[in-house]
């Protein structure tokens, strides 16, 4: 699912170091630089500058780990779906950002940086992931709008990425896209039905908007303007559209599709311009968005700490099926002997 | 008609407690690949259980639903077996907690598709067809759950000296609740003379082979079992389901007149 | 036994053949501890919509690839063979359908 500036520096006070190429480097780096500009694509075993590669695997991981951590908020509530039908709806979505996260930590991978060190970032807390999982999920009508609008959010991010210009990246989010068209639709059609129930699910929905929809808008990444790593990420078409395009591409695409549904965006600054042909909205509280960034929201400690805690505690059932594998080798190669 | 809605229930029940415990994982998983493989699991059973329940309904013939028979019933209605409500680790009271175990996990899954390959076998041939029709489909399922959890617990039996020890452990703490298997229900007996269900009894054999045959691969040893059988399948239930329920049934309880 | 942490499970390529009478086709790579766990969790992984019947796994580091460097001695020498290609040849209207 989901991204959000896969811009966002992993580290605070992370500086881009200059190197000096050498002549034999500037020749590779003008073929390199002449195939991005004639949008050919770019595969594992191609040379590629530093800068690129790691560039991508910040930006890959951290798409993988917001998949993978994307799966708490919404697995909160896979125990309490309110009907069979909405439970295996749920899981099979949950699943799926497991499956999400597994294409793209393989992507990666094919840049030269193992799983284990990707999640060595993550649980040490230097790597990040999208700010929204940082909020908790506090009402069934949560898992609908999540749907809805995070899942509307990464879409309106993702599709432009299916054309990026590193390969396995780029396949990778053709898969995930294509299984992502489902998670908005199960979101939107679940608010759908509680909108035509009771009073006390209309105001599910509207509570779960209202707690989500400014985080959303955040989702896509600080403004244009601060946003150093863009115009590089769009010169090596890893990123495609900016920021403030893409968010404002959600909110016009959003907004009636929330008339459908019957429920009030909480922003009273939000009306159609008819000059920008837009839809003009308030202001985005950049120091919340930064504040959970950094690790201070108010479900940090405890997702990051709930992944950690999968992993370590799954380490000896890893360990079991390789030592069983090297003993089943080893029983293989003395028979054969 | 009585007689194949409680055992339809019977068997509902398995799969709705077992698919709803299997989907605790999903998250927190041993790795993400298996992560994926037991969701699927838990797919597969929540899908039988939805079956299932619709055919009871249908023959309910009042405007019942699956979800009310899944989300409405109290704890003491509930007819699956004991092993299949108990939380994924070991020998603990209901509000007692400590952390998942997946060797409990693999073992009763283990345990359970064993023997749910042979009744859905020859539930194919049960004299309600749409009860043969759901069997067909779980057998398929049951059979991938089966080798699934058998190749993880030949891997961990014949693993680490940790993984191991857990299999066992496992092992030693649920096959007791097998017992439970090989009695027969008034529902079970009911549904067996009116040609819908299968006499457990008669699986014994098949599964008691598949299950030593798991055990000596994967090293573990078969534990004597004596005392107490549990009585799940006649509404007799151990402390956990309450607590199983009352977290899968409070949403929809609190909003009845909801529509999801 | 060696009960120590051991390194992560080896990565491996998964080819799915979408339906019969279609080539297996690379989708993806995962993490597994042999070629049979490989082929289990393949399917969990990369067939979960009914995208394939058959599913091969190769351990990732068994693979040679084409070096992208000898790209221009590999596939260039190809591109003037014009002759084995179909278009290549004129055959009057009236011969019909060849």
């Amino acid at each position: 699912m989901y991204t959000q500036s896969f811009n966002v520096p992993d580290q605070a006070g992370q500086k881009t170091v200059a190197v000096t190429p050498s002549t034999e480097d500037a020749e590779l780096m003008a073929r390199f630089d002449a195939r991005i500009d004639a949008d050919g694509r770019i595969e594992p075993q191609d040379w590629m500058p530093e800068a690129y590669r790691k560039t991508l695997v910040r930006q890959i991981s951290q798409h993988a780990h917001s998949e993978i951590v994307g799966m708490l908020p919404e697995g909160n509530w896979i125990s309490r779906a309110p009907s069979l039908k909405r439970k295996a709806i749920l899981i099979a979505k949950v699943q799926d950002e497991g499956g999400h996260g597994l294409y793209l930590y393989s992507a990666a991978e094919t840049l030269g940086t193992s799983r284990d060190q990707l999640l060595e970032g993550l649980h040490s807390g230097k790597a990040k992931y999208s700010s929204i999982f940082n909020y908790p999920t506090l009402n069934w009508a949560d898992v609908g709008a999540i749907g809805w609008l995070v899942d509307g959010a990464a879409i309106m991010n993702q599709i432009p990425l299916c054309r990026c210009s590193y390969g396995p990246y780029s396949r990778a989010m053709v898969r995930v896209c294509k299984e992502e068209s489902f998670h908005q639709r199960q979101g939107y059609e679940a608010l759908l039905v509680m909108m035509k129930g009771t009073q006390a699910q209309r105001d599910m929905v509207q509570d779960a908007v209202n707690r989500l929809w400014w985080k959303c808008l955040a989702m896509f990444g600080p403004p244009d303007a601060d946003s150093p790593n863009s115009a590089q990420g769009m010169r090596w078409g890893i990123k495609r559209i900016s920021n403030d395009d893409l968010r404002q591409k959600f909110v016009d695409a959003t907004v009636p599709q929330a008339k459908v549904l019957g429920i009030t965006l909480p922003d009273p600054d939000l009306k159609w311009n008819e000059a920008r042909q837009h839809y003009d909205y308030g202001q985005i509280d950049w120091q919340e968005f930064w504040d959970t960034v950094e690790g201070n929201g108010p479900c940090n400690k405890e997702r990051l700490a709930t992944r950690v805690k999968a992993h370590n505690d799954g380490q000896w059932v890893r360990d079991a099926a390789q030592a069983y594998a090297r003993k089943q080798q080893e029983r293989a190669m003395k028979e054969a002997a | 008609m009585s007689a194949t809605i409680d055992y339809l229930l019977h068997l509902a029940d398995n799969a709705v407690v077992l698919g709803q415990r299997d989907a605790e994982w999903c998250g927190h998983g041993p790795i993400l690949e298996e992560d994926l493989a037991l969701a699927n699991v838990s797919l597969d059973l929540i899908g039988q259980a939805r079956l299932l329940y619709q055919r009871a309904a249908e023959l309910k013939g009042d405007g019942t639903t699956e979800d009310q028979l899944a989300y409405f019933r109290d704890s003491q209605a509930f007819r699956n077996y004991t092993l299949l409500e108990l939380p994924h680790h070991g020998a603990l009271v209901g509000y007692a907690v400590a952390d998942r175990d997946y060797a409990a996990t693999i073992v009763r899954n283990f345990l359970y598709s064993a023997l749910m390959v042979h009744v859905w076998d020859a539930l194919q041939t049960s004299a309600d067809s749409t009860l043969a029709g759901i069997a067909a489909k779980s057998l398929k399922e049951a059979t991938y759950h089966l080798h699934h959890s058998r190749d993880w617990l030949v891997r961990m039996g014949d693993g680490t000296d940790e993984s191991h020890a857990r299999a066992q452990a496992a092992v030693n703490h649920l096959l007791p609740y097998t017992e439970e298997f090989w009695t027969v229900s008034p529902a079970e007996a009911a549904a067996v003379e009116a040609g819908v269900g299968v006499d457990v009894r008669s699986l014994r054999g098949a599964w008691d082979a598949l299950v030593n045959d798991a055990l000596a691969e994967a090293t573990l040893t078969r534990p004597q079992v004596r005392g107490y059988v549990p009585q799940g399948k006649v509404g007799l239930h151990s402390e956990h389901l309450g607590f199983l329920l009352a977290e899968m049934q409070s949403l929809a309880r609190a909003h009845p007149d909801g529509c999801w | 036994m060696n009960t120590t942490a051991l390194k992560e499970w080896p990565l491996w390529e998964i080819f799915v053949r979408s339906k019969q009478g279609l080539e297996h086709k690379h989708c993806g790579s995962l993490h597994a501890a042999d070629a049979s766990q490989a082929l289990h969790m393949a399917r969990d992984v990369y067939t979960r919509r009914q995208e394939g019947v058959s599913i091969w796994v190769v351990p990732s580091a068994a693979i040679t690839a084409s070096n992208p460097d000898e790209k221009g001695e590999f596939f260039d020498p190809a591109a003037d063979k014009i002759y084995r290609h179909p278009t290549f040849y004129e055959i009057p209207d009236e011969v019909g359908h060849m």
